[in-house]
């Protein structure tokens, strides 16, 4: 049993709609798609999808160059949305630094862009000699969460989580069980992921990207639509901030929301397909961390990243375990799959969902496929008091996660 | 080339590199204390003057007493000249 109740006391996202909150919680309410035509891309043989979500006004040169020297693209988003977590809790700069404040932040593979340059140079001249002294910081699997700590000086502990498309969502369950457990009493958590080609390859050589959506690039991905596609790749950050409730409440810090339940499971029946029964599975888990039952949940914020298989799956589940009365709506419409970073933004717009008591719709879900309709969609936004949401995320290699976030009353339930 | 164009030619290299204030970059200045450099600056310094100048001399014991950025042009403008004199 936790010992710990754990709130969420601040947020920080790099999102395609832009840096900050702000305008990541105004791109998804205004039912925007942050996709966009990659033309750069057209030149690549074999490549058949050129669309993804960039990031496109985030300018590293505000981050000190004694920090921004050991950074790729990734850890730079990560830094500005730890930053962003930490000032809207109020983090004193004591309490930044003292051993009370841990990180654990993952990307899905470091920086493939760094590595290309690296790669692209040594090919060359099968030379060294020009390697500068903070390639290494750059490519490492820690990278965002040992530059996140470098800049901020935190002395807590760091920890890297990676799972492809469920880090940032274990990432944050991870440092709920940390506090829970009295290990740390706040945690910056969560995934960044910065944008490479090889992303798009890797599900476009399994014939799960989107590719006829290349022209229309607002279209596409089409979560739970019959003319789904394929999954669109993007970039971006999100960090929130995990606190013990004690912590919050003697801080008197701005409580957002309550986390109250997380599982994670392997699922080894396949390493690329989802399996609907092993997600039930883990939503079960999660259910029975919080020690609630289904009909407790108001709202599910699905993974659905609009692959013909996935979300048919996730669909399966969610109608085995909860019927169909709970609402549901996936956010991959919007943003595409930001990877590494899709848990916790997706997460951090739970939040801003529970606070508005409006659910966002799954855009671009013009048909619901009849594979995917046995539970209830939300098309348009929808006004409701949300108590209990639960956010699902799945990684190819086999990795499932769920969290179940509450909206906070001391009394709890 | 003259030596002032050599000490230039450093000058605006490590400025580019590690984004100093032309303004601080005098012959006295520390690299630790005023340029505010650290051990993976200087790691970096000697590959940007080797790509600058086409030479080699990241085993040259003499950058060990490097401490500031007039040493670096002394140092520079005498590994120039030896190399313009070598056969």
């Amino acid at each position: 049993m936790p010992v710990n109740r754990v709130v969420i006391t601040g947020m920080g996202a790099v999102s395609p709609f832009g840096k900050g909150t702000v305008a990541f919680f105004h791109g998804l309410s205004s039912g925007r798609s942050g996709i966009r035509f990659l033309p750069e891309t057209t030149g690549i043989p074999g490549l058949r999808s050129h669309v993804a979500g960039r990031v496109r006004d985030v300018d590293p040169m505000e981050i000190p160059r004694k920090y921004r020297r050991s950074m790729s693209a990734g850890s730079v988003f990560a830094a500005l949305a730890a930053r962003e977590a930490l000032a809207q809790a109020k983090v004193s700069f004591a309490l930044q630094t003292g051993k009370a404040l841990g990180v654990a932040i993952g990307s899905t593979v470091g920086s493939v862009g760094t590595l290309e340059a690296f790669f692209r140079q040594y090919f060359s001249d099968s030379c060294l000699e020009q390697i500068r002294s903070t390639l290494f910081f750059k490519i490492m699997n820690h990278s965002p969460a040992a530059n996140v700590s470098q800049m901020l000086g935190i002395t807590g502990r760091t920890l890297a989580p990676a799972a492809a498309c469920s880090t940032g969502c274990q990432a944050v369950g991870i440092a709920y069980e940390m506090i829970a457990s009295g290990k740390q009493r706040l945690m910056l958590a969560g995934g960044t992921d910065e944008f490479h080609p090889l992303f798009i390859a890797t599900f476009d050589v399994m014939n799960a990207a989107s590719t006829h959506f290349n022209q229309d690039p607002q279209r596409t991905p089409r979560p739970f639509d019959r003319d789904r596609d394929g999954v669109v790749c993007s970039e971006g950050c999100g960090i929130l901030l995990l606190e013990s409730l004690e912590s919050a409440t003697h801080r008197k810090a701005p409580i957002l929301a309550e986390i109250v339940g997380f599982a994670t499971h392997s699922d080894p029946s396949n390493i690329a397909n989802p399996d609907a029964g092993a997600i039930f599975s883990c939503m079960a888990a999660c259910l029975e961390d919080a020690g609630l039952k289904p009909d407790a949940v108001d709202y599910i914020n699905a993974h659905a990243t609009a692959t013909l298989e996935g979300d048919i799956a996730e669909c399966e589940a969610i109608h085995m375990l909860f019927g169909d009365s709970v609402p549901v709506s996936s956010l991959k419409g919007h943003l595409g799959h930001t990877m590494a970073a899709s848990g916790a933004l997706e997460l951090m717009a739970c939040i801003h969902m529970m606070q508005q008591e409006r659910m966002t719709p799954t855009l671009n879900l013009d048909h619901v496929d009849p594979a995917c309709g046995k539970i209830r969609h939300v098309r348009r936004p929808e006004t409701k008091p949300l108590r209990l949401i639960l956010k699902n995320n799945f990684a190819l290699g086999g990795i499932n996660s769920s969290i179940l976030l509450r909206r906070f009353s001391h009394e709890g339930f | 080339m003259r030596d002032s164009e050599i000490v230039e030619k450093i000058n605006s290299a490590l400025a580019e590199e590690f984004e100093l204030d032309p303004a601080s970059m005098v012959p006295e200045a520390t690299l630790f204390e005023d340029l505010e450099l650290d051990s993976l600056d200087l790691v970096d310094m000697v590959i940007v003057l080797e790509q600058t100048f086409g030479f080699k001399i990241r085993e040259e014991e003499e950058i060990r007493s490097i401490r500031t950025l007039g040493d670096i042009h002394a140092f520079v403008i005498k590994k120039t000249h030896q190399v313009l004199q070598s056969p």
